[in-house]
């Protein structure tokens, strides 16, 4: 997470930093961002929907896609999901040293999912299937790339939190930054499950 | 002068979610979800092919907003920032594609 | 490396400066500690500077964007124009449009919201201060970005809302409209995260007493607006996103031959483009809701009437965006749904007009500069309102559609709207932001002018609109202009003496600040008599803005404690004047106040950006370096505690506890 709490705008000096709602800065930032990501990931879908079928020349997107092979990468991130709030249920127990293996297993869920990707669109490409192929091709790349950099940033946002728990340098409260930080990837998570069922299982 | 940096500790976190073994159970549920979601690929779902993967979809969803991420057991507050949004999106590109007779 | 001590007027204790050692931020580097000099303003956290910086940019791009108007309206003056070419006329009118919209009425309104916000609502800062910052330098960055076309190959010229396929290299063949899409999405970053901001400011950071429905009503507009964005900007960053890999990248996503629909970028650009509309208005609506009570001297008519209204302006405009594309084809449903919802809005927004005039119904008016100009939007706006009414019946929609009776018609709402609110704005709160008072003879002739000015330019548009003139024409000849006097060429040369006049208003504005800059009046505390929590401190506001953080026991707290309800008379009688009270503050001031610390890695995280942005243009190692830029910067920001440690303010010896010390 970029910033971490600003208390200090508020009188410190009575040692208290209540906020008007009684809820967190940060937390509420983040919220605020997620629902504005709903937006962006909306417009990439419904511009892929619209696109799908287009395929000019190219390869079909029924003919393409791997099911199998995305079911189990979907899974994995999936399971990425559970393990990020273990992570923040044992950071909430102030548990540094559990909560610093399920962020390292939910990092490394998130590689694998960012890497399957990678081995997806490298097999795409070989089948013909480039980014300015088709509508269909472009929309495609655009929609699972925006996604794929976001899990990107999120296993970043995983490995730089770990280490600074290890080193002890979280500024604020370190529960809440694990927890928000946990909020950014269960809402990848959620968008891929989306991508997952209006992409790859509903036919175009 | 010492209370001045001093971060207060969030008590209020410790006790609003689930247990690690609730946690667990919900993620099983979403992955008999997902393995249904799958088996559509394979098995022949006729007229319920569309809605049962529609609100499979939305189940999965819900589920992980409001357990993973906490919303049922949080403020209201945050449920409206993120709704919000969320229903801002499905207005707008709904009526959007409806505009290029996608649904039709 | 100086400290600023600021010692409770009233007490006299002698400070003695100590050097204090700032804490580290990256490495060995030390955070800066500057409270003076340009050093001061560029890594500051501070929301009262932010928010002049905002407003000092804003106002350049004001300019920029006037004269690039002025160009256009000497084009048109005379048939045959010469002034500028077919090129640089589209150049001309994409990059006025851009810059008014982008770079000058959302920047301005975010100076007032930075500035005033925070003090209306009894807040030291903002929620995220180097957040604050950062969406500043955003913004700088992406007007850098967007102008820097004129120096390389031409700016963009497609039309401010660049629908396809004007969009495309066919028809913008330099390499303008991907300086505009990369400074837009840039800009459009700052604002995201300038809107998060605020909104969790008004939330969070209420003086104790605040509650949402004592807010002032700028407070509430802006906070709309801020949701407006948050819920908006995505969108268009969607649509810019997809027309930048269309450009750089070869994606077809609007390109017609090959199969794509260009209505698309017209649906993401207007799911955008109307909420935009009112995150332009709703500040100027916001600023004169202060400004008709505090001169009416009567509480604002029917508060939670405005406050809702507004709220439900903001929600129905995200309904209405179709009523941009009704000559597109949408359909006969599409476009009966968007007619009749966009008739609708016209509802909450009589409700407002209706509000201000009771308002000021049997209230006893001063008219300063500041009350006319926001009569002079009530007034304008409306007639621009109802201009835009007539848009939202389709069959006649048909006919106005890209002919200059649009053109009248936006600028009546937003040059008579929203700048005229702005300008409001200034007049009324410069003694607050500067400690002296603008001048009221030149004000006057300032607002005189520009409500001439205005009216010259725009009021002549409808009519050239209705007998045919379309938009965006660069050349009229006589030979078409039409019969009799009132012709065509009548009423264009009407319209381009208008605009002289206008920027005539602005210029008088320019030199009134300059002259109260070297030798205005001092401002008293309270010069307006006026209603709410920004004036419970001295002007220019402590850098700590409240010696104490004030309880709020009502709406317009400041009026309450000056005047209580004589219970006999029912009539309001004075019993403490705005000084009082602010030396009553200043005398019980808090102690140990810390404030958030000044940092470098906001504006080197924008600039960072920029040079990323940049990459996509000039290639790939140019993108390396900025991508470099953004992970020091932000690896930087992370390692840096948001307050600096207890050694950065207080001095070593000790002091008294009434001393305040911060670094700017």
């Amino acid at each position: 997470m970029a910033d971490t709490a600003v208390h200090a705008a508020h009188d410190v000096g009575h040692g208290a930093h209540v906020t008007s709602t009684g809820l967190s800065n940060n937390k509420l930032a983040m919220w605020l961002f997620l629902g504005s990501e709903c937006l962006l990931f909306g417009g990439l879908i419904s511009t892929y929907m619209l696109y799908r079928g287009r395929v000019a020349n190219g390869p079909h997107p029924n003919q393409i896609y791997d099911i199998p092979f995305t079911s189990v990468s979907s899974f994995v991130l999936l399971m990425s999901s559970l393990t990020m709030v273990l992570a923040v249920s044992a950071a909430q127990r102030r548990n540094d040293q559990q909560t610093n293996l399920w962020l390292t297993v939910t990092a490394l869920l998130g590689a694998t999912f960012v890497g399957g990707q990678v081995y997806e669109f490298t097999a795409f490409y070989r089948e013909g299937l480039g980014f300015t192929t088709s509508l269909f091709s472009s929309s495609f790349y655009t929609l699972t790339g925006f996604h794929g950099v976001h899990v990107t940033v999120g296993v970043i946002m995983l490995l730089v939190t770990r280490s600074i728990i290890q080193k002890n340098r979280v500024t604020g409260d370190k529960a809440e930054s694990v927890e928000i930080v946990g909020l950014y990837w269960h809402f990848v998570d959620v968008v891929w499950i989306i991508i997952f069922t209006l992409v790859y299982l509903i036919p175009a | 002068m010492a209370t001045a940096t001093e971060h207060a500790e969030h008590t209020e976190h410790e006790q609003h979610g689930l247990t690690d073994g609730g946690y667990i159970k919900v993620a099983v549920v979403l992955a008999v979800i997902t393995a249904l979601e799958v088996s559509t690929y394979y098995v022949d779902f006729g007229p319920f092919f569309m809605p049962s993967l529609m609100i499979m979809m939305v189940a999965k969803f819900i589920i992980v907003v409001s357990y993973f991420m906490h919303l049922k057991f949080d403020n209201k507050l945050f449920s409206f920032m993120f709704y919000a949004g969320l229903v801002l999106a499905l207005g707008c590109y709904f009526a959007a594609l409806a505009t290029f007779q996608f649904f039709s | 490396m100086a400290i600023i001590e600021r010692p409770s007027t009233e007490l006299e204790v002698s400070i003695t400066p100590s050097v204090v050692v700032p804490s580290t931020t990256l490495g060995n580097l030390r955070r800066p500690v500057q409270s003076t000099g340009w050093k001061s303003w560029l890594f500051t956290v501070d929301h009262k500077k932010i928010g002049i910086m905002y407003g000092v940019f804003a106002m350049i791009f004001f300019i920029i964007g006037g004269v690039e108007a002025l160009l256009m309206r000497l084009q048109l003056a005379a048939p045959d124009g010469k002034a500028l070419s077919a090129d640089l006329y589209n150049q001309m009118f994409t990059m006025h449009g851009t810059t008014m919209v982008f770079l000058f009425a959302m920047p301005m309104a975010a100076a007032f919201a930075n500035y005033f916000l925070p003090l209306q609502i009894g807040a030291r800062d903002v929620a995220f201060p180097r957040m604050n910052a950062l969406g500043l330098w955003f913004l700088v960055v992406g007007g850098l970005v967007l102008n820097a076309a004129w120096f390389l190959g031409g700016a963009a010229d497609g039309g401010w809302f660049m629908y396809a396929p004007n969009s495309g290299p066919v028809f913008s063949p330099s390499n303008g409209v991907d300086f505009w899409t990369l400074g837009l999405q840039i800009a459009g970053l700052g604002s995201l995260i300038g809107s998060i901001n605020l909104i969790v400011t008004v939330l969070n950071m209420r003086a104790p007493g605040m509650t949402m429905m004592k807010l002032p009503v700028f407070t509430w507009m802006i906070l709309v607006v801020q949701f407006l964005l948050v819920f908006s900007l995505p969108v268009i960053t969607v649509a810019l996103v997809l027309l930048m890999f269309q450009r750089s990248f070869g994606a077809t996503f609007f390109d017609v031959a090959q199969g794509a629909d260009p209505l698309l970028w017209q649906h993401l650009f207007w799911i955008f483009g109307h909420p935009e509309v009112y995150v332009l208005i709703l500040p100027a609506f916001g600023i004169i809701s202060e400004v008709l009570p505090t001169f009416s001297r009567k509480p604002l008519f029917g508060y939670p009437f405005v406050v809702f209204s507004g709220a439900a302006i903001g929600f129905v405009g995200f309904g209405v965006w179709a009523h941009h594309m009704f000559a597109a084809g949408l359909g006969p449903v599409s476009v009966a749904v968007f007619s009749i919802a966009t008739m609708a809005i016209a509802i909450p927004t009589g409700v407002k007009i209706f509000n201000w005039t009771l308002t000021m119904w049997g209230g006893k008016i001063w008219f300063t500069t500041a009350m006319k100009f926001a009569i002079g939007l009530v007034v304008l706006f409306t007639i621009g309102g109802l201009s835009g009414v007539t848009h939202s019946v389709a069959p006649s929609d048909t006919q106005q559609t890209d002919t200059y009776y649009i053109v009248a018609h936006f600028h009546y709402v937003l040059f008579g709207g929203m700048v005229f609110g702005l300008f409001s704005g200034f007049y009324y709160w410069w003694p607050k932001m500067f400690g002296k008072m603008l001048n009221e003879r030149l004000g006057s002739w300032n607002f005189w002018l520009m409500f001439i000015g205005m009216n010259m330019t725009f009021g002549p548009m409808h009519i050239l609109g209705l007998q045919g003139q379309p938009r965006r024409m660069y050349v009229w000849t006589e030979a078409r202009a039409g019969e009799g006097f009132f012709n065509f060429g009548f009423w264009n040369l009407i319209s381009s003496i208008g605009s002289f006049v206008l920027a005539l208003s602005v210029l008088l504005f320019l030199i009134n600040v300059v002259q109260t800059a070297r030798k205005g009046k001092q401002a008293p505390l309270d010069p307006w008599d006026a209603r709410t929590l920004e004036w419970i401190t001295t002007s220019p506001p402590k850098e700590h803005n409240f010696d104490r953080i004030p309880t709020v026991h009502h709406l317009d707290e400041f009026f309450h404690r000056k005047y209580v309800e004589d219970e006999a008379t029912h009539t309001m009688k004075a019993i403490a004047t705005g000084e009082e009270i602010v030396r009553n503050e200043e005398a019980n001031a808090e102690s140990h106040i810390h404030l958030p610390s000044a940092s470098y890695w906001p504006l080197v995280l924008a600039i960072g950006v920029g040079v990323l942005g940049l990459g996509v243009l000039y290639g790939v190692p140019i993108m390396v370096l900025g991508a470099a830029i953004v992970l020091l910067s932000s690896f930087g920001w992370v390692m840096e505690p948001s307050v600096a440690e207890d050694s950065d303010y207080d001095p070593p010896a000790g002091g008294t506890s009434k001393e305040l010390a911060s670094h700017g």
